[in-house]
């Protein structure tokens, strides 16, 4: 892989004057992935941030289509099935750019269907944890106890109370479909996010990206925070950077060494501020610790597997 | 040309198959699994050269449609019932990106309760998503009206999404002699031809399903609504090809002995070869009766409804569906066409045939004769909706309606 920041292309890809929020990480993701693929790209979002930052005021300068909410997964079917019928696949780097609503929630079904069929595509699902176009309501990628629209801090309940304390661990549920390729990524680091996109689209197959980014609006930080809290949840391992081939071969691309509790990412947030207010707060936090330390520890033995 | 003794979903596949489609995503339901079964053994035998999609659901198999006919392919699927319901997101979707679909129904009601068996109950309340309708009333009218549909929908002044609908079971499963015209004449008739709408394609980047804000949406539905309205001479024309091409005239309504008639029975599907037989029957004994099958329901022939019925004295139309709380669907667009005529002909509706009950000769003869008695005055308290087939023993035993 040849990625550095380097060695960027200086050319942009995508109109300016866009429309979404300052500072906006998932903003930032889309253009790390554009600078890769270039303008031999045809890109797809599904209903969320992404239609209105770019079916609104700016464009991208290669052909886009925003699907419904649920069905990127079909569409870009559609589109690759269109173009290898017509002997135009070849050239075209084909990806779909979607919320995690529109990929763990309401469009799973499309997704699975459309890489068990093994149509040639890259999906990268930007988690901002929730649905945040719509103003921030919890979806299944909400992480355990964290404050969202529709799982509000109230004097009965507080945060997202998921029985199981995990969200969604889609990496592994689309690992599992035995895909060639499937990652995780997070904007805090941009040359490995980059690099993974440029294999992933190099791949005659389904891959799919998990690139984690945080929604300044959503989650309660500051438009200047995007980053440093993304790093933060890499750094405490909340959000392990590693990348899946043919469903079974782990490997870590982030080696944490001195994992930071996780206390050190959730008081950036807004979104767990209740936590840090009284003992049960402690109680959940050490919860959430336990979850993350025993995630680590089991991503390390499938790592060592090879 | 060849005449072969077919089923209408075969007859249907076969249409598609000789349209030359280029990308068939569609998902299996009763009763039109045949025509995507026929079509993926077609794939599968190198007899058509196209990518078939077999996608996991309905919302999908419309969505990965959109996909490949945004890609500039020619793009076919099919569905029925739960399937065509579950789609219904999607339809405007198409529609909207003006992608020239072609979607054949084998028409079946809804459930619950739970049924496999025919009316229109799945298809008429789609009939707004911006998807042309047509109504096939025999296999070859389906094999027909799929390459016509073809024509109008690729028209650059229609680019309109079409569903081609015929009855399950009683068309999509029973056979008839369907003439079928050699590949050549069908590529000749419906050529690919470059694309005539916008395209995902790298030369000419574009942006699809942007935002519409409230100073420009209106504009995008009445652009359909033009396209929708100016299908209707698009259809005739394509009609006067195909007829000059293959000998068969396709009307967008078929009107069948309305000239003189004072009755006339109105509808649409397999159900009209019943009342032909019985218009035939009734004309034997002197009776002034006529018919009218809808071929072409969106666009809806308003004038040419009109022109047939202006003259009668009593017309009932004959919907295969039930609008709950108003009355049958096909009923509100013959009444909406014949409210401005200054002298109307008695109107009464007629709710049959659902859930795939027979349409009988005896149901036919009854609503004749209901046709003829029947006075508009009677209508004041909303009473001009009946169901000529009940069944009076399931109506008592369970005490429907109490
Ligand atoms: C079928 C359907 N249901 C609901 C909506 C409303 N809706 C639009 S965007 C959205 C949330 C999107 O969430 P996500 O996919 O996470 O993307 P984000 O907004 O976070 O970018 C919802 C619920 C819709 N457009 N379509």
């Amino acid at each position: 892989m040849t990625i550095t920041l380097k060695s960027l292309t200086d050319e942009r890809f995508v109109a300016p004057g866009r429309a979404g929020c300052a500072g906006c990480p998932a903003v930032m993701g889309a253009k790390m992935v554009t600078k890769v693929l270039g303008n031999n790209a045809m890109m797809v979002t599904s209903t969320g941030c992404m239609c209105v930052n770019y079916g609104y005021q700016g464009s991208t300068m290669f052909p886009y289509i925003h699907s419904l909410f649920p069905n990127a997964g079909a569409v870009i079917s559609g589109i690759d099935a269109g173009l290898k019928a017509q002997g135009k696949r070849e050239d075209v780097n084909l990806f779909a750019y979607c919320g995690d609503g529109g990929t763990v929630d309401i469009g799973i079904q499309a997704l699975s269907g459309a890489v068990d069929r093994g149509h040639k595509f890259l999906y990268i699902c930007y988690d901002n944890e929730g649905y945040m176009n719509t103003g921030g309501q919890r979806s299944g990628a909400t992480p355990y106890k964290a404050k969202t629209t529709t799982t509000p801090v109230g004097d009965k309940q507080s945060g997202e109370p998921r029985a199981l304390s995990h969200r969604k661990d889609m990496v592994k549920i689309m690992a599992n479909h035995g895909i060639p390729y499937t990652a995780t990524a997070s904007v805090a680091y941009p040359v490995d996010f980059m690099k993974k996109v440029e294999k992933a689209i190099s791949i005659d197959g389904p891959t799919y990206i998990h690139l984690h980014s945080p929604c300044l609006v959503g989650w309660g930080i500051a438009e200047n925070m995007g980053v440093t809290v993304a790093r933060a949840a890499v750094e405490t391992c909340m959000f392990p950077l590693y990348e899946v081939e043919n469903g079974i071969h782990y490997q870590i691309t982030k080696n944490i060494k001195d994992k930071k509790p996780i206390a050190e990412y959730l008081k950036l947030q807004g979104r767990f501020k209740h936590l840090f207010s009284n003992e049960a707060g402690a109680e959940y936090m050490a919860e959430m610790q336990h979850d993350v330390d025993a995630g680590w520890d089991y991503l390390q033995k499938l790592a060592s597997l090879g | 040309m060849s005449r072969q003794y077919i089923t209408g979903c075969t007859a249907a596949a076969e249409a598609a198959k000789l349209a030359a489609v280029e990308v068939i995503a569609a998902y299996p339901i009763t009763p039109q699994t045949h025509i995507v079964q026929t079509l993926s053994q077609d794939v599968y035998n190198g007899v058509l050269d196209a990518v078939f999609v077999p996608v996991e659901s309905e919302h999908s198999a419309m969505s990965a449609t959109v996909g490949a006919s945004i890609t500039g392919a020619r793009a076919f699927t099919a569905s029925s019932s739960q399937g065509l319901a579950l789609m219904h997101e999607v339809l405007p979707y198409a529609a909207g990106l003006r992608l020239p679909i072609v979607m054949a129904i084998a028409n079946r009601s809804v459930a619950s309760p739970v049924t496999i068996f025919t009316d229109h109950q799945d298809s008429l309340p789609q009939r707004e998503t911006g998807f042309m309708q047509f109504y096939a009333e025999s296999c070859q009218d389906i094999f027909d009206l799929i390459l016509l549909a073809y024509k109008v929908t690729e028209n650059k002044d229609v680019l309109l999404p079409a569903m081609v609908c015929f009855d399950g079971f009683f068309l999509s499963h029973i056979s008839e002699p369907v003439e079928i015209p050699e590949a050549e004449e069908v590529a000749a008739f419906v050529p690919r031809t470059k694309p005539q709408y916008p395209t995902m394609d790298l030369e000419h980047p574009r942006s699809f399903n942007a935002m519409a804000f409230p100073e420009h949406f209106e504009e995008f539905q009445r652009d359909k609504f033009v396209s929708m309205a100016k299908a209707a001479s698009v259809f005739d024309e394509a009609a006067k090809e195909f007829q000059q091409r293959f000998g068969r005239l396709h009307s967008r309504i078929e009107t069948f002995f309305c000239e003189d008639a004072d009755w006339i029975l109105i509808g649409l599907g397999s159900m009209m070869g019943t009342v032909r037989t019985c218009v035939e029957e009734l004309r034997a004994k002197g009776e002034k009766v006529g018919m009218i099958a809808i071929k072409a329901y969106r666009p809806f022939p308003v004038q040419d409804v009109v022109d047939a019925l202006k003259n009668c004295k009593g017309v009932g139309v004959m919907d295969r569906d039930v609008g709950y709380g108003t009355g049958g669907i096909v009923y509100q667009d013959v009444s909406r066409s014949l409210y401005h005529l200054d002298k109307k002909p008695h109107l009464s509706n007629y709710i049959l045939g659902l859930g795939g009950r027979d349409v009988t000769k005896k149901t036919v003869y009854k609503c004749f004769e209901q046709v003829k008695t029947w006075k508009d005055a009677q209508a004041s308290d909303g009473n001009d909706v009946f169901w000529p087939d009940e069944n009076t023993k399931v109506w008592d035993t369970w005490g429907v309606g109490e």
